[in-house]
């Protein structure tokens, strides 16, 4: 009994001999990442080529591992952008918390996880190294011209789909 | 003049082309082994990974060579060495061709199994050695196991002897020339290849180092080139069994068409390909098993092989 089970699965395993191996060759051969695999975060710009962060800090606030930091400022226009915009990669746990709390769909994640470095120092990217000239998922989107907020070129009940501003104080309709 | 030069290549070309086929089937068994789980295993270093060995030797060269200051030392350093140097020195006796093998030893069978009972001081020597639980735990389960499939392992190989008539490897060869051994000694080869696999302490039988019981079992407490030396020394007590397999039971270098020399290695590297099957596909037995099956099965099958083919042959005169 037990010699038979045994040259049973000597046969079985010496037929594996003939199959496909599971392993892929990584660095040969890349795997398929679908577009929404949450890798490497990167800011995205407007399809006019600002910048989409408006500095809300809703991303650092949701972060669960608090890697990223960021500082607000204004530009002459009125529009909000961080003035430093740090992610601590060595933190980061690709959880992609932060795309979702992004009212401006700066913040995204790529499919892209070939981020090795030898110095720990060198996963702290830095606004410059976040920062790509694309738009990433969203083509079309433009937060500014969405937004209430006025800035310059754009006044209130200037932005798509917005009503004309209402004057409150007065009651005639 | 010239048989002097034969016979220096063959003492110095013996051991030197064992102990590279030693190192070439650490890379064939663990290409194997990925072979057969589906994998690929070691294939990155030169073509098709056959440098692994190289790099590995490296490595093993570049670790600390710890001796545990508890230990016994002498002993302790003494013990790896013993294992290779018998694994090596039976090669002597294995006839690979004709004109090729260090000597022709009348008794070369036993010279054979003499070597092989001397493997199992190296592996307790180093168990007891280390001055280690485990160490001696699998020194201790090195001694019982190999003790009692040396049994019958002579036993098994008996049949072979009455047949040729000759304790003498070439002659055992050449006494082949009709019908292989395996043929008429079926039994004796199967139990050979059983008694061959445990007394090398290879899986499915490595109760001895048993990695999930007795961490590494007797060599735990060995580190670069002496753990080295004791894997060599399984990989040369490999190739020198399947060789053994090869010149008692599979007619040696005998075959047609081909160079004696590439049937002898061609017979021989199937037999090892079967013991790497056996280590990817069994997995091993308990002790208590392993000795019932030792004692109780194998070692009457043996004797009953022996005095059949005793019988059979006194019949036949």
């Amino acid at each position: 009994m037990i010699m038979w089970s045994s040259l049973r699965t000597l046969w079985l395993v010496f037929l594996h001999g003939f199959r496909k191996r599971d392993t892929v060759q990584y660095p040969d051969e890349q795997p398929y990442l679908p577009p929404r695999y949450r890798g490497r975060i990167i800011l995205s710009r407007d399809p006019d080529g600002g910048e989409r962060c408006v500095a809300c800090y809703l991303c650092a606030a949701a972060c669960p591992v608090d890697c990223i930091a960021l500082q607000k400022t204004e530009d002459e226009d009125g529009r909000w952008y961080p003035e430093i915009f740090r992610i601590n990669f060595s933190r980061c746990i690709f959880c992609g918390i932060c795309e979702e709390a992004c009212p401006t769909y700066a913040i995204q994640l790529t499919p892209d996880f070939e981020m090795s470095e030898l110095d720990r120092q060198n996963l702290v990217y830095e606004k410059e190294d976040l920062l790509i000239s694309g738009t990433g998922k969203y083509p079309d989107y433009s937060f500014w011209r969405v937004a209430g907020k006025a800035i310059a070129g754009k006044d209130k009940g200037e932005a798509r789909n917005e009503a004309e501003p209402v004057d409150t104080r007065s009651l005639l309709p | 003049m010239s048989d002097t030069v034969a016979a220096l290549l063959n003492v110095i070309g013996t051991p030197l082309a064992v102990l590279i086929a030693a190192a070439l089937l650490t890379w064939a068994e663990r290409r194997l082994l990925g072979l057969w789980q589906d994998r690929y295993g070691p294939n990155r270093v030169g073509p098709f990974g056959v440098l692994q060995p190289v790099a590995d030797v490296i490595k093993l060269m570049m670790k600390e060579d710890w001796v545990p200051p508890m230990s016994d030392r002498p002993v302790f350093v003494i013990a790896p060495a013993l294992v290779m140097a018998t694994g090596l020195v039976a090669f002597a006796v294995i006839p690979a061709a004709p004109g090729i093998g260090v000597t022709d030893l009348n008794i070369g069978l036993l010279f054979f199994l003499a070597m092989a009972a001397l493997t199992v001081y190296g592996v307790v020597l180093g168990g007891w050695a280390s001055n280690n639980e485990y160490s001696l735990l699998g020194g201790l389960r090195a001694a019982a196991q190999m003790i009692s499939y040396e049994v019958f392992m002579g036993l098994a190989l008996m049949g072979v002897v009455i047949l040729a008539g000759s304790f003498d490897l070439r002659t055992i060869v050449q006494t082949q020339r009709g019908l292989w051994y395996v043929v008429p000694q079926l039994p004796g080869f199967l139990l050979f290849l059983i008694a061959g696999v445990a007394e090398l302490h290879r899986l499915p039988f490595d109760l001895p180092e048993a990695e999930n019981e007795l961490v590494a079992g007797y060599h735990t407490e060995y580190s670069g080139m002496k753990f080295g030396m004791y894997f060599v020394g399984e990989y040369v007590g490999m190739i020198l069994t399947a060789a053994l397999i090869t010149t008692l039971f599979l007619g040696g270098w005998l075959g047609p068409l081909l160079p004696p020399l590439v049937w002898f290695l061609l017979k021989t590297a199937a037999v090892l390909v079967f013991f790497v099957l056996l280590r990817a596909a069994l997995p091993r037995p308990r002790y208590d098993q392993l000795m019932a099956l030792g004692w109780k099965i194998l070692l009457p099958l043996a004797l009953l092989n022996l005095v059949v083919t005793g019988g059979v042959v006194l019949a036949l005169q």
